[in-house]
């Protein structure tokens, strides 16, 4: 066995299989623009806050009114993505498992929020919730208020955010081997037990992705948000609106140093969407 | 297959799940979309057209097409190379570049837009040699079509690796070991291949670049007539208690996004492989 692959050993490690011309070319082409238009413009916001030094940077991200907007943009996020886990995994099963008319429509219409530009997502939703507004006027009654409070921001979240569990989990569902589930049927177990014991074991990683995707967009929403939200300092206004404050107040510094405590943790979930992702294939992978 | 008949209590779950299902997606996804169309025509037909070929409505429409047609194919040409770099090369690194690659949809759109203010701004880096040389990037045109060009960047390549990857390198390997060259085999082999995946991709990109708010409204400067985009005359019209032209202008928007999903459906029946390579793929925007 050693002894008949040792010759191709050599000759596999100096260089790997490339058979295709335009190596360099491709891969050059692809460094240089992802350089210049992605990663050169991203670490100026570092560079410049790297300018600023620790003790200022902690001044301005520490200030009440900034503290404030962190917490409500990654609250209503986490709140809006837990709403959307389980509409989501709803809808997906719903698509996945059942026929019913009109279900490939349904199917298209769950990426509306992807395709429906962000502010005009943000008008139709202060309509329908304003208190004048077709739902709004429904509410008001019920003591309920959305529009211009922090709810009328999970509400905006909610919308952008379904596509992302619904996507992530119906394909999980569409793989799931269907004569496991009925086996256990006429074992005896009733649905509950079965989505307890056989489901949901199978689809919670494609879940916790998409409940990390949603919240990952959310936190940084921006157009669906602001037109709801009422915008009030220290109650409803989101960090990426107070960075807009601040660049047209000048005040850079506080622009880039809100800008950078909300990459860093936008990063972080992408790494962990990543590790996810692979780690729910290999687990895939493994079972069956 | 009778085995899988359902009991009548189950067929009653599942009647119940799928109506709650539609229930939350009207409620939630329909009616917002509705309510576009309808505020839109709540003052006729006249207000409507009145509110569209305004000028200031004609120059955003305008400024909207032109940004996307410098954008979309700029990004276009990057996914091409991007997804063949990835998927007919083995290189170390490869799944470094392919999270790079995915880096600006985890970026929020405002963060995407005060990058280049950092960079090209009055106070940013190169803004004093902008300045001596009269360039205006920011709150200017070329601001936006960065802008846009960050916010739209990973869309083709998205769509197209995992096309790729599925499809493998065997057909160019032989076309070339037939003769054809570099070219030849990415023309005649490759471009066939994806045609469908990449116009997918574009009508995605296409969607998002017409669409984005949040990092054009930060370069932008909201000069009417002059850098105003159809989402920022839409903001500006609402603003000023103008809701029912804010909604003329936002239906286009929504048009838009109602021929994007029609062309994707379209597309998915015509090629059932991108369904899932690219669903699984991109749970992203």
């Amino acid at each position: 066995m050693q002894a008949a692959l040792a010759p191709t050993i050599p000759f596999t490690a100096r260089k790997p299989r490339r058979v295709l011309p335009g190596f360099g070319l491709s891969l050059g082409y692809t460094i240089l623009y992802l350089s210049l238009v992605v990663l050169i413009p991203l670490a100026a916001i570092f560079l410049k806050t790297a300018d600023l030094g620790w003790n200022r940077f902690l001044q301005v991200v520490g200030t009440p009114r900034v503290v404030a907007a962190l917490e409500l943009s990654f609250g209503a996020a986490a709140a809006a993505a837990l709403v959307n886990t389980f509409a989501g995994l709803l809808v997906a099963w719903v698509l996945a498992r059942y026929e019913f008319p009109l279900r490939r429509l349904v199917d298209a219409l769950v990426d509306l929020p992807f395709a429906l530009p962000t502010a005009v997502a943000g008008i139709a939703l202060t309509a329908l919730y304003a208190p004048n507004g077709l739902l709004g006027r429904l509410l008001e009654p019920l003591g309920i208020k959305v529009a211009y409070t922090p709810l009328g921001i999970v509400v905006a979240l909610v919308f952008i955010g379904l596509p992302f569990v619904v996507r992530t989990v119906q394909p999980v569902l569409e793989d799931l081997d269907h004569e496991v589930e009925q086996a256990a049927a006429t074992l005896g177990a009733n649905g509950v037990q079965i989505f307890l014991r056989i489901v949901l074991p199978a689809v919670w990683p494609a879940l916790l992705t998409g409940f990390t995707l949603a919240f990952a967009r959310a936190i940084g929403e921006y157009g669906s948000v602001i037109f709801i939200a009422g915008n009030m300092p220290m109650r409803s206004e989101i960090a990426p609106l107070l960075i807009v404050t601040k660049l047209e107040q000048y005040e850079y510094a506080a622009a880039t140093g809100i800008a950078v405590v909300m990459l860093l943790i936008s990063f972080f979930l992408l790494l962990g969407i990543n590790a996810l992702q692979a780690w729910s294939q290999r687990r895939l992978l493994g079972t069956t | 297959m009778s085995a899988a008949k359902p009991r009548s209590n189950q067929g009653f779950g599942r009647a119940a799940l799928v109506a709650l299902a539609l229930g939350y997606l009207a409620l939630f996804l329909l009616l917002p979309f509705g309510v576009v169309f309808a505020q839109a025509f709540s003052r006729g037909l006249a207000t409507y057209l009145h509110a569209l070929t305004d000028p200031t409505a004609r120059s955003a429409i305008w400024l909207t097409l032109t940004v996307a047609a410098i954008a979309v194919p700029l990004n276009l040409v990057f996914g091409v190379v991007a997804a063949w770099t990835v998927t007919k090369y083995d290189f170390r690194g490869k799944s470094a570049l392919i999270t790079l690659i995915d880096l600006p949809f985890a970026v929020s759109p405002v963060i995407s837009g005060l990058i280049y203010v950092l960079l090209f701004g009055a106070h940013g880096w190169f803004g004093e040699w902008l300045y001596a040389h009269d360039i205006k990037v920011i709150f200017a045109v070329p601001g936006i079509v960065l802008a846009t060009v960050f916010v739209t960047f990973p869309f083709v390549a998205r769509e197209l690796i995992p096309v790729m990857q599925a499809q493998g390198r065997d057909e160019e390997e032989t076309a070339l070991s037939l003769g054809a060259t570099g070219w030849q085999t990415f023309r005649r082999v490759t471009l066939p291949n994806i045609r469908w995946g990449l116009l997918y991709g574009v009508l995605l990109c296409n969607a998002r670049a017409m669409g984005e708010f949040g990092a054009v409204s930060v370069v932008s400067g909201h000069i009417r007539g002059l850098t105003n985009t159809m989402p920022l005359h839409v903001e500006i019209l609402y603003n000023e208690y103008n809701a029912t032209a804010a909604f003329a202008v936002a239906s286009l928007l929504a048009l838009l996004a109602i021929v994007t999903l029609a062309a994707r459906a379209a597309l998915e029946s015509r090629a059932p492989e991108l369904k899932r390579a690219t669903k699984t793929a991109g749970g992203h925007p």
